[in-house]
């Protein structure tokens, strides 16, 4: 169960449609976060004009990311920071470990992170004697049941209440919790400690300010903020294209984050951090380390997928979208899920081990429609799978069947006939119900679902009565 | 303006520093590499000098004095912010005493060292401390540095007499905010702090809280006191008109 492999993501698929727990837990998704995210959205009249500018902005700094990096890095050490510039996940890794040596440290407390997760961070750590400590509760949860998150934004949504009471008292030691507060307070004692114990604290970044040389943190339970101010050293992890220019940039994209993300105006705690702690500072980090992550992005830049580093990890893609509603995160078998994790983990760990992922999708555009950045997602999907059909990675039958449909289509006297028939053949088969429960070759569709019959008249034949019918001045 | 496909310098110093990337696989179109011209680089240093606002929603836009404290105080409740509004800082020891008494806490108080000096002669059974954060302390007040009407947001900075623990590890966070000091949004903040700084860095750390410490992470439904506080109280120092 732990870790799926994205190559078998139709087997994955299979498996998670048949999970009930699984089941549950996603409708739950969808009936709480899909509504609070449309309520916050209709109570912000301005909602769709700070989306415009929110895409001009990322644009705007996409289109100039090499600039206020350089602005950033400067901004950042003239406040005592260090800026570690890393081409792959390998060298961040390194990095990240010559810094945790040098702190001599053996507990390291972690705020949630995607990057973090794209750096397979937990499992190094472990590999060289450190312990790593998950303190984002969601977070938590998965890393004690050895998996990964399910979700971008609430990575352990796939585990009920009672598969939680299970493993902290399977890792607590008892006595077994039942009620959520209960739960979280026993989660708040136990990581308060860890906090208190950690050398080095590492967090992700929503956005890094070229302007103040600050990266800021969006969390609603305050372990961020616990990671990166306790410990001597604080490493903040972030990818290339979370930068923006301005404190004032940050704030427009601010106003649509968290009204994305979980229906709140403005999550609990929004956090800005500028270097390491002055010299007179009661508390805070020794030391401030960003770790800039390029892995795969700036290869995007000047191509088709340019526009999915304009995403800020919302999740109102996967929250909205059919086929994530229906399977969950984990069939996916990559860090990350729903439609945007199927247009970014192709670019980021390549196509032939994720080919399928693009498919994954029903094209029914919601992903598109609630993007705050308004990120084209079912373009760039489509754009993947004509890159798996040019490179060969289609399998044999979908190649043939599209030759062949191709070799039909290209024959207008042989195409229409044909696909007039084949209506009025449908038509009549399914003339009881209206419907098709069984058609030869299309078994893998109509096993789910059955296929609405055809009407009798083919979209040509309707054209040109209507085309007629508008020529004559009819209906 | 240059777009994407004019350059990509970081790329080619990604490259030059450690030969092909994983991307480079891909068909990257190798013409938009290219330096920036000092022209489009002195427009970005200007746009950053200027940090111009961008759209901002009505709501954030607000000046009348007495509506922005409505909103505020409107907004924060909305995030399980409690507020009390008190006529003058004289007030704010007995308020606390009142809030200690009536949530069954111990009568102890975390100060921060940065909080003015309230009148605690007048409350002598509360027994009140300065300095950083400790592990035993279950309430702490702190000073705001402002709070935003659009959000129900309080901002605070760290320094020399502000830790910033103080405001995550107590069980109960009381905030200090004077009414002068609430701004419409985010921005009016950013203005302050930049002129605060007076061309020099932010603070350490500048936090915006908007309400406390919680959680979705239980089957999605939202619990408070995740790690951080589990209770929000605003004295709120009605200091005009």
């Amino acid at each position: 169960m732990a870790h799926l492999d994205p190559r078998d993501f139709k087997a994955n698929a299979r498996a998670a449609l048949a999970d009930r727990q699984l089941s549950d837990a996603l409708s739950r998704m969808s009936a709480g976060l899909v509504p609070k995210r449309a309520d916050a959205v209709a109570a912000l009249p301005e909602f769709d004009a700070l989306r415009d500018r929110a895409r001009e902005i990322k644009d705007h700094t996409l289109a100039n990311l090499d600039h206020y990096l350089e602005v950033f890095e400067a901004n950042c050490q003239a406040t005592g920071g260090q800026v570690h510039w890393c081409g792959t996940a390998d060298e961040a890794r390194s990095r990240i470990l010559e810094i945790c040596r040098a702190a001599d440290a053996r507990t390291v407390t972690k705020g949630k992170s995607m990057v973090g997760e794209e750096l397979h961070l937990n499992p190094f750590f472990e590999r060289h004697g450190i312990t790593p400590v998950e303190t984002d509760l969601g977070e938590y949860i998965v890393q004690l049941a050895d998996e990964v998150p399910s979700h971008i934004v609430a990575p352990a949504i796939h585990k009920t209440k009672e598969q939680v009471s299970d493993l902290f008292e399977r890792h607590h030691g008892g006595p077994r919790q039942e009620e959520p507060e209960a739960i979280i307070g026993e989660a708040r004692e136990v990581l308060r400690q860890r906090f208190l114990d950690a050398d080095v604290g590492i967090t992700g970044a929503n956005y890094l300010v070229a302007e103040t040389g600050s990266s800021v943190i969006v969390t609603n339970e305050g372990n961020g903020d616990l990671t990166q101010i306790l410990p001597k050293v604080h490493v903040v992890i972030a990818s290339i294209e979370k930068i923006v220019p301005t404190l004032e940039d940050a704030t427009t994209i601010l106003r649509l984050l968290a009204r994305s993300a979980t229906g709140q105006p403005f999550s609990a705690y929004t956090t800005f951090s500028t270097g390491p702690k002055r010299a007179d500072d009661l508390d805070g980090p020794e030391a401030y380390h960003v770790i800039l992550l390029d892995n795969g992005r700036s290869a995007m830049l000047g191509t088709e997928f340019q526009d999915m580093l304009r995403c800020i990890r919302c999740g109102a893609c996967m929250n909205h979208c059919p086929v994530y509603q229906s399977v969950g995160g984990h069939a996916y078998g990559t860090v990350y899920v729903g439609p945007m994790g199927s247009v970014l983990s192709p670019a980021l760990v390549g196509l032939e081990t994720t080919k399928h992922l693009p498919n994954a999708s029903t094209f029914c555009g919601r992903c598109e429609a609630v993007c705050p950045m308004r990120i084209p997602l079912p373009r760039m999907l489509r754009a993947w799978r004509e890159r798996a059909h040019e490179s060969g990675q289609t399998t044999v039958a979908e190649r043939r069947g599209l030759r062949l449909w191709a070799w039909f289509a290209r024959r207008p006297a042989l195409y229409g006939p044909g696909a007039r028939l084949a209506a009025r053949a449908l038509a009549w088969l399914g003339r009881d119900k209206g419907r098709l429960a069984r058609l030869p070759f299309a078994a893998g569709w109509t096993g789910g679902r059955d296929l609405p019959a055809p009407e009798g008249r083919t979209f040509q034949e309707q054209w040109r009565k209507d085309a007629d019918g508008i020529r004559t001045g009819r209906s | 303006m240059p777009t994407a496909s004019a350059r990509v310098g970081h790329e080619r110093r990604f490259r030059k520093r450690r030969g092909p990337g994983p991307g480079s696989r891909r068909r990257a179109p190798r013409a938009r590499c290219g330096a920036l011209t000092d022209d489009a680089k002195r427009e970005l240093d200007q746009r950053l000098a200027a940090h111009p606002r961008n759209l901002q929603p009505a709501v954030a836009r607000e000046s009348d004095a007495a509506r922005i404290l409505e909103r505020f105080v409107q907004a924060a409740e909305a995030a399980d912010v409690t507020v009390a509004r008190l006529s003058s800082a004289d007030a704010v020891p007995e308020a606390v005493a009142g809030y200690l008494q009536s949530h069954n806490l111990p009568p102890r108080l975390r100060l921060s060292p940065g909080a003015e000096s309230y009148p605690w002669e007048r409350v002598p059974l509360v027994e009140t401390s300065r300095g950083a954060a400790r592990g035993e302390d279950r309430v702490a007040l702190t000073p705001a540095l402002a709070g935003v009407a659009e959000t129900g947001s309080l901002v605070l900075e760290s320094g020399p007499d502000k830790p910033t623990a103080l405001n995550f590890l107590p069980e109960h966070h009381v905030v200090t905010l004077r009414a002068s000091e609430l701004v419409a949004s985010p921005e009016d903040v950013w203005d302050r702090l930049r002129a605060a700084a007076g061309g020099g860095s932010l603070p350490r750390t500048v936090n915006l809280i908007t309400g406390p410490s919680r959680t979705g992470d239980i089957e999605l439904t939202i619990h408070l006191g995740a790690h951080g506080p589990r209770a929000l109280h605003v004295l709120l120092i009605e200091d005009q008109g």
